[in-house]
């Protein structure tokens, strides 16, 4: 064995932060996956008899349809009728505001370093908080209105803004585009929905954080976005789960609509618990992420720090129909211990000088295995279509794998289409020489991993990523002895 | 300050060094000279702690503690500085804030304060002077795109930076032009001082004409053969290595 691999071997794993739970009274729903259930969550969410039709009618989609196999990820298959569809922490009454929120409830996202106090809130980013199926505030709800802006649980707007909910719900992302969807489709419990008005420039940074704390639950979290004409929102959605033995779901669906000269940036920090570092457990993330450039001109930019979940199967997409819309999709991923990721995104090409950028950087360690997957398809009538397309891959260790799986299709002769991809190893010099400087390992391959993953990281609003820098090193901790 | 005593090491089974004896007292510069596949790099590497070679026998003291037993960060906080003959490239990670990293590690190692941007910077400033370096090089990626002179330039304002006690300059010389070579021998000049020592390796003469030597030595087959005063290098320069080889051989015979 070379000495690169020996100072590899010494793999540690660095606990996962955010792996407690708090035990506190739920509102669940019996555990499986039938007619019944959907009928008891549309039911307790006291929703309109369209939305429980268009419920039922993705479920039995779903019942005709097969789990995907064609990614590069294997894991056990998931037993849909041992899952609990819905919980809910149960509160005396209904909260009207934030001060009436269990502060039970709040302290957990305190805990987080999400504080939905609004005065001790750093300014300039609103909250939703989503606990399991429901969420549990939302913060500057009153500012943001006053702009004519809607932010708030998507509970809330089905009840509030239906007219909206109906026009837009499956809209980017049809009940019936994959498996998962479709699953989400029928069961979603709560998540997000935002809406900017015609020319309003969103003062803030919109930001869902999602919790899972009950065990054996899946989270189902549906997220939409709409932002009309001349409008411009940045997104930001954070997550974590509490550390269990047993593999949790977690299969949400984000829809994003940019109306003409419309700009939409939406960024995760995704740190689901991983799994620890023999492989148990971890939350199998099977997300579908879609955004519509349905104006002229709209932008749709799409940032991911992708760090936690044991399966993570997810490609935020752009449809550039409007002439000239730009969609980009930045992403690093790292993958630790046994963590499986297949991730990257797909572009559509539809309108005219549609321009899509692709800059993935992918980290493998431990036992991992990383995968880019990326599909530029170019249609016929997409005149100059431009796509750049960047996959990197950066392996630590020898037991780690990185693949790239891109797939172009261009009907019009021209598109101008450009990939390119390099692989490299952290190098047993380059940190020998951080040492030789007086910096220590760690904070050696934090240093070398965030210089690599920087063109990302830059795009990401200020505060995150200095936060997203941080989980970085700290998913890599001990990933060099 | 650093006292090695029949230092033995080898990489990957094959000795190297074979009973290296060298004494270095503050202020003083040495020059380890030798023809190509002596060990001269091989010693700056493992007194720098380079993980690929196995010391087999002997003691290193620096300072009065035990060298080889600390890892390789610490032998820099202890103030132990190698530049490199090859310097890396780190991309994505400008110079400076590599360098801010690394100050601040040292200086909390040794229990000073930690500096913030702009004491930093200022010191940087300074330093910047001594080898004449371009300012824009500090915010690009870390000796990407370098060349070579800018590279060893580089790894002497580092060692500006660091302001270690023994700095070990390992061919520096290798790949530079002339007037690169004044650049960077006057910066190794203006940071000596009575209380820190420097060992020069290289293969030639010609730095030494830059930064004179207190003494020179030899080191042929993993050994100091020869030990003198800057006239040695001279003799070298003028004869080649020929017949210390001859000197050597001849004698183990």
């Amino acid at each position: 064995m070379s000495k690169d691999n020996q100072i590899l071997e010494e793999f540690t794993s660095k606990e996962y932060e955010h792996g407690w739970s708090v035990d506190f009274e739920a509102d669940e729903a019996p555990a499986g996956l039938n007619e019944e259930i959907i009928h008891w969550i549309s039911a307790k969410k006291e929703e309109p008899k369209w939305l429980l039709e268009w419920r039922l009618k993705a479920f039995r989609t779903w019942q005709s349809m097969v789990e995907p196999e064609w990614a590069n990820v294997h894991y056990p298959k998931v037993d849909f009728q041992s899952l609990i569809y819905y919980s809910a922490p149960k509160q005396k009454s209904k909260p009207k505001s934030l001060d009436e929120v269990d502060p039970e409830l709040l302290q957990i996202y305190e805990r987080l370093g999400i504080s939905l106090n609004e005065q001790k809130k750093l300014q300039g980013i609103a909250v939703d908080a989503v606990l399991d199926s429901v969420s549990v505030g939302t913060t500057f709800k009153d500012t943001l209105s006053k702009l004519g802006i809607i932010f708030c649980s998507f509970s809330e707007a089905v009840k509030d803004h239906p007219e909206l909910v109906k026009k837009y719900l499956g809209s980017v992302v049809p009940m019936t585009d994959n498996y998962y969807a479709a699953l989400n489709s029928a069961v979603f419990s709560d998540g997000s929905f935002c809406y900017i008005p015609k020319g309003v420039r969103c003062p803030m940074e919109l930001s869902t954080y999602f919790r899972i704390n009950a065990a054996n639950t899946g989270q189902f979290e549906r997220t939409l976005i709409v932002a009309e004409d001349e409008s411009y929102v940045s997104y930001l959605e954070g997550c974590t789960a509490p550390q269990r033995d047993e593999n949790q779901l977690h299969a949400a669906v984000v829809e994003i609509y940019a109306a003409k000269d419309a700009e939409v940036k939406y960024s995760t920090v995704q740190n689901w618990f991983p799994g620890d570092k023999d492989g148990k457990g971890g939350i199998y993330n099977f997300v579908t992420k879609r955004g519509i450039c349905a104006g002229d001109n709209s932008k749709i930019s799409w940032t991911q720090v992708e760090t936690g979940s044991a399966v993570t199967w997810k490609y935020p997409s752009c449809i550039l129909k409007g002439d000239n819309s730009v969609g980009e999709f930045y992403s690093v991923a790292v993958t630790n211990n046994y963590q499986q990721a297949d991730t990257g995104t797909k572009m559509i090409h539809i309108g005219k000088n549609t321009k899509s950028r692709i800059v993935s950087k992918g980290i493998s360690a431990g036992k991992s295995q990383n995968s880019y997957r990326g599909q530029v398809q170019v249609m016929k009538r997409a005149q100059n279509a431009r796509n750049f397309s960047q996959c990197d891959s950066l392996l630590m260790g020898d037991r780690c794998g990185a693949h790239t799986f891109p797939y172009i299709d261009i009907q019009n002769p021209s598109a101008k289409v450009e990939h390119e991809a390099t692989t490299s190893k952290i190098g047993e010099d380059q940190i020998f020489y951080c040492n030789q400087r007086g910096i220590d390992t760690e904070d050696a391959v934090a240093l070398i991993v965030n210089g690599y993953a920087k063109e990302v990281l830059n795009q990401l609003p200020m505060e995150f990523a200095v936060e997203a820098q941080k989980l970085l090193a700290l998913t890599l901790e001990g990933s060099v002895g | 300050m650093l006292s090695i005593k029949n230092l033995h090491a080898s990489i990957e089974g094959t000795p190297i060094l074979k009973g290296i004896n060298l004494e270095i007292k503050p202020g003083e510069v040495h020059a380890i000279m030798g023809p190509n596949g002596s060990g001269k790099s091989t010693l700056a590497s493992v007194l720098a702690g380079r993980e690929e070679y196995e010391v087999t026998e002997g003691e290193v003291t620096f300072n009065g503690k035990d060298l080889l037993d600390l890892n390789p960060e610490d032998r820099a906080r202890e103030g132990v500085f190698l530049a490199f003959q090859y310097p890396v490239e780190i991309p994505g990670v400008s110079t400076t804030n590599f360098l801010r990293t690394a100050v601040n590690q040292v200086r909390e190692y040794r229990g000073q304060e930690q500096l913030d941007a702009v004491k930093f910077l200022s010191l940087m400033k300074e330093k910047m002077k001594l080898v004449e370096i371009d300012q824009k090089l500090m915010s690009r990626a870390l000796n990407e795109g370098f060349s070579g002179g800018e590279k060893k330039r580089n790894e002497i304002f580092q060692m500006a930076m660091l302001e270690p006690t023994l700095s070990i300059l390992d061919e520096t010389d290798s790949g530079l032009d002339i007037d690169a070579l004044r650049i960077v021998s006057n910066g190794v000049n203006q940071l000596k001082s009575p209380d820190n020592a420097t060992i020069v390796v290289t293969h030639y003469q010609r730095l030494l004409d830059y930064i004179v030597p207190d003494f020179v030595h030899v080191l042929y087959k993993g050994r100091i053969v020869k030990s003198g005063s800057k006239e040695l290098a001279l003799d070298l320069e003028e004869k080649g290595y020929d017949w210390i080889k001859e000197d050597v051989d001849g004698a183990s015979v």
